[in-house]
């Protein structure tokens, strides 16, 4: 019992709760401000686990790119108090109860598939500096770094592709 | 180096199975695109969560390689996702994804 012990269960409440926030929200920023800092625990439980370098990414390029990409299309979609009045009347009360069946469904299945692991242990937090993290990733996993990086020139040129001609439309009108 | 952490890999996977079937119900109950994709980044951080808490465990750096190659995956899919997004929204001039239903151009 220690600091670390007690930090893990608080970001992981805080994760859960902003997670069911973010989800269920009428307004787009407001469940992406949620989502933010659904990531932010995230990362503190990453420092936890021993895994600094994780951590600062899950900050750098979720919470500040992908996020900021999520606002971006946000604003220029322009949803204001119409779009939350619509949200309103797209989640009914009710609509909800079959999909928390499933997932609470899902939920056994899947808690039932962990505890049956023989290799639980506990988790001691021996951090994995970033040195040795990029040591392995471009010597064990090099042909998986071209790969992404291949993955991430395609969808480049597809993000150019179908945002060009909405652009060029506009410039039209 | 440790950070002074004790606790039982399964409690990490319970929070990972927990995130991830949040994300799942966003996705059922979700109608309108932008909160679909949301909850889907919800899912995928879920995963990475418990890649690198498999990682951690034996203190290996294959957890967090696995992690950055989901942020790739993630950060191409949304851009190509957010693209088709704003396309959608000017077509039908709505998010409503049941639109999408007759998919004919």
């Amino acid at each position: 019992m220690n600091l670390s012990f007690f930090l893990f269960y608080i970001s992981a409440a805080v994760a859960i709760t902003t997670a069911i926030m973010a989800v269920t929200r009428k307004n787009a920023s407001h469940a992406l401000i949620y989502l933010v800092v659904t990531l932010l625990s995230i990362a503190v439980i990453f420092f936890l686990l021993g895994a600094p370098f994780a951590a600062a990414l899950e900050i750098v390029i979720y919470a500040g790119a992908i996020v900021v990409l999520f606002l971006f299309v946000v604003m220029m979609l322009n949803l204001g108090r119409s779009s939350v009045a619509r949200e309103s009347q797209w989640l009914r009360p009710g609509m909800w109860v079959l999909p928390a069946i499933l997932s609470g469904v899902l939920f056994i299945v899947f808690g039932y598939t962990v505890l049956q692991t023989e290799n639980s242990a506990m988790i001691e937090g021996q951090v994995v500096p970033p040195k040795e993290v990029g040591t392995v990733l471009f010597h064990e996993y090099l042909l998986g770094v071209e790969l992404a990086g291949v993955l991430l020139l395609a969808a480049l040129v597809g993000a150019f592709h179908l945002g060009r001609r909405y652009l060029e439309e506009r410039r039209e009108n | 180096m440790t950070t002074a952490l004790s606790i039982p890999l399964e409690h990490v996977f319970f929070l990972a199975i927990i995130l991830f079937l949040i994300g799942a119900f966003g996705v059922l109950i979700r109608r309108n695109i932008i909160f679909m994709l949301l909850s889907l980044e919800i899912m995928m951080n879920a995963c990475g969560l418990a890649f690198v808490a498999a990682g951690a465990r034996w203190a290996e750096p294959d957890g967090q390689i696995m992690f950055m190659f989901i942020l790739a995956l993630a950060a191409a899919e949304v851009a190509v996702a957010l693209g088709l997004v704003v396309q959608f929204a000017r077509r039908f001039e709505t998010l409503d994804i049941d639109r999408a239903e007759e998919l004919n151009g």
